[in-house]
């Protein structure tokens, strides 16, 4: 038995900081020390905290090693694991206390946060399926299958108050329950997986498939059971090699278990599951164009109704629901549908988890119950804003979401307060923007993604997004008029109002809220032709400062085009004709004699 | 796999692994004086046997560690044990066997092994 762990994170975070590296060299050190039987290396998924990549932590001591180096190993294994002296230059600095270390789950990052899908994530081996039977994995199964009836599983998660994780919110058991009752021919019926995360900058399935893979292999069977379902699919991203890799080690191992196949449990119910890749496309991630991906067809989507329940994957009653969603599962029957209604806000039970990106401290993952606030995600979990800037906006949902700005900071987050305010949850994506972000070069970002993606099929979203873009792009070179902004907020809600799909129906929703809430910058752009925030570069010129610039020709010799005149020891200038806007000046020169404007 | 019956022996093989990564702060802790004086006199073993035995009787809430040198180099091997009961007991000149007889007395029964104690 081995009586040290060492918990390596091998989520994409810290795969691509190098924990890899360090895994091999922790083997090839730990050999070295003849400690092979005595210190088990685990590779983990996700712990959350992406920032302070590579992560791992050391057990029984519980000691939070980040921003670890290959270089770093021998010292680890020879001082902490050899000797048991604890490398303090290399705790992540919120653990350390004057009486030792505090244990993780206080850390402001970690302390607020309840985490119910993410529970095995930096926890058990993924790779490892007797870790996740050590968790009470598969227990879930196996209560379902010989204690519940399918109705009494479908009457457990529709009492939990579980809503679609995926970003519509649509409850869960409603769903089981419409695919289970609408076509009763004994014919094959469908459970599928939303994978196919597509949200630039979010990464909550991804984390759950690469940390806990088994979770939704278990819930799948389950949701088999309740529908009547023996045929399961996994649709992911083929980006996601790391996920698709870990997934498919699961579901041999759950095979050869017998958890997966014919008669499981002996009770005489069978289900398969297969993984199906997604190329990549955005608009994959709709039900109905994910369906007709898997079913070999080029992804485009279709009208509802039908809806899957009735109609689905080879047009037989299918349930779609995303990764996290199925997370849910296993805990809600374990535990019960009142233990997971007893968390969050009246309309929406349970947790969310949040993928934190842009300008904020802790980069990373969080799950936190539904009804915290933003002020609390931003400022205690996410640990502020760095280098002192000041809190503009943060961005949900994605491309279909919206902004939050700050008068908004203490709005409880759940599916109805997000929508009421312009915005929506989407599947998790939370990007924090702070006043050097330009909100409408925000709303061309995200149309522009939208006009990559859209699949082409119907007119108001494949040409609307086009002229909305243009209107935007117009905008910020500064050739806007009022007129435009008009034309556009009428134009938003013609595509919202006509598109086929979820993507159409949602990719306006970037600029409608940008214009509700930062409409002042707008008008700076169309009237006054400048933003404010400094990033529109047609818009933006860089000037010296007369009476700062010492004449030192820093800047002249850095331009790549030229533009900066002037002689030794004497005042420069830029000549705008010339000038590219590329910044290069501005930084390099010592006494902030170079300003934009 | 065909039962629950199964399926809990799996967890019950793997649990006390598990627990290991729950119990980092855990009420009960041994502390094994690890430095050069400590490894030389044979720590190593003492250290492994702690472990081992915690995990073979399947005990909770205990946490095996170890430590530098407390300067009493001439005891060595060293072992502090700290219960909520008790706290804290200094085993010293241990050994494998002796480890034995502490798990078996000290952590599973609450009755410290004063023949092994820092003060006989």
């Amino acid at each position: 038995m081995y009586r040290s762990q060492v918990l390596v994170c091998g989520g994409t975070g810290c795969t691509s900081s190098g924990s890899t590296a360090i895994i091999d060299r922790l083997h090839e050190e730990i050999k070295k020390n003849g400690l092979e039987n005595e210190v088990n290396v685990i590779r983990t998924g996700c712990f959350g905290l992406c920032a302070l990549g590579p992560i791992m932590i050391v057990y029984p001591e519980g000691c939070f090693y980040s921003m670890v180096k290959e270089e770093d190993i021998p010292e680890i294994v020879s001082e902490h694991l050899l000797k048991g002296r604890i490398v303090e230059r290399l705790l992540y600095s919120e653990t350390v206390t004057e009486n030792g270390i505090k244990p993780l789950n206080d850390t402001n990052f970690y302390k607020k946060q309840h985490r119910v899908a993410l529970r095995n994530c930096g926890v058990i081996n993924p790779e490892n399926i007797d870790e996740y039977i050590a968790v009470d994995g598969y227990r879930a199964l196996g209560k379902v299958l010989k204690e519940m009836t399918p109705d009494e599983v479908i009457q457990t998660v529709l009492d939990s108050g579980l809503r679609g994780r995926g970003g519509a919110g649509f409850p869960t058991g409603k769903k089981w329950q419409l695919a289970r009752t609408i076509v009763q021919d004994g014919g094959q019926k469908y459970v599928c997986c939303n994978a196919d995360e597509g949200d630039p900058g979010a990464f909550m399935d991804r984390s759950v498939l690469e940390g806990d893979p088994h979770v939704v292999i278990e819930a799948m069977a389950i949701a088999g059971y309740a529908i009547g379902a023996t045929q399961g699919y996994i649709y992911v991203r083929a980006e996601y090699p790391i996920a698709v890799q870990r997934l498919r080690i699961a579901i041999n191992q759950a095979r050869e278990y017998g958890l997966l196949g014919k008669n499981i449990f002996e009770s005489g119910f069978d289900f398969d599951l297969d993984i199906r890749l997604g190329a990549g496309a955005f608009v994959c991630g709709e039900e109905t164009a994910l369906m007709t991906s898997i079913e070999g067809k080029r992804g485009e989507p279709r009208c509802r109704p039908p809806f899957p329940a009735e109609k689905g994957l080879f047009q037989r009653p299918t349930i779609l629901n995303n990764v996290e969603t199925y997370a849910n599962i296993p805990q809600i029957i374990l535990k019960g549908a009142d233990w997971f209604a007893s968390m969050g806000t009246e309309k929406s039970k349970g947790t969310k988890v949040f993928a934190l990106g842009g300008k904020i401290n802790n980069t990373g993952l969080v799950e936190i119950p539904m009804g915290t606030t933003l002020r609390e995600i931003v400022y205690e979990i996410g640990g502020g804003i760095p280098n002192g800037k000041k809190f503009k906006a943060a961005q949900t949902g994605g491309p279909s979401g919206g902004c939050i700005p700050t008068e908004h900071l203490d709005i409880k987050i759940d599916y109805d307060n997000l929508i009421a305010i312009g915005s929506m949850m989407g599947s998790g994506g939370l990007i924090v923007m702070d006043e050097d972000n330009c909100m409408v070069d925000i709303a061309k970002f995200f149309l522009e993604f939208t006009v990559d993606e859209s699949c082409g099929k119907c007119t108001p979203c494949r040409i609307g997004t086009k002229r909305l873009y243009e209107m935007l792009h117009k905008i910020t070179s500064g050739n806007g008029t009022l007129e435009d902004l008009d034309k556009m907020e009428k134009l938003c809600y013609y595509i919202k109002n006509n598109s086929l799909c979820g993507l159409g129906q949602t990719a306006p929703n970037p600029v409608l809220s940008t214009l509700r809430y930062f409409k002042d910058e707008y008008i700076a752009h169309v009237v006054d032709k400048k933003c404010p925030a400094g990033v529109c570069t047609r818009l933006l010129q860089y000037k010296i400062v007369e009476d700062k610039c010492k004449g030192c020709t820093a800047c002249a010799r850095v331009c790549p085009a030229g533009a900066i005149s002037g002689s030794v020891k004497e005042p420069h200038s830029i000549d705008p004709a010339k000038c590219i806007k590329c910044g290069a000046c501005m930084s390099k020169c010592k006494f902030g004699a170079i300003v934009k404007e | 796999m065909k039962t629950l019956e199964e399926l809990q022996a799996i967890k019950e093989k793997l649990q006390s692994q598990i627990d290991l990564r729950y119990e980092a702060h855990a009420h009960t802790k041994v502390v094994v004086c690890m430095a050069t004086c400590g490894i030389a006199a044979g720590a190593r073993p003492v250290l492994t046997a702690f472990s081992d035995l915690v995990q073979e009787h399947k005990l909770k809430d205990i946490s095996v560690t170890q430590t530098g040198c407390i300067g009493l180099c001439q005891y060595e091997p060293i072992v502090e044990i700290t219960t909520p009961k008790d706290g804290k007991v200094t085993y010293v000149k241990m050994d494998a066997e002796k480890a034995k007889k502490v798990v078996e007395q000290h952590l599973v029964q609450g009755n410290v092994v004063t023949e092994y104690t820092i003060n006989n």
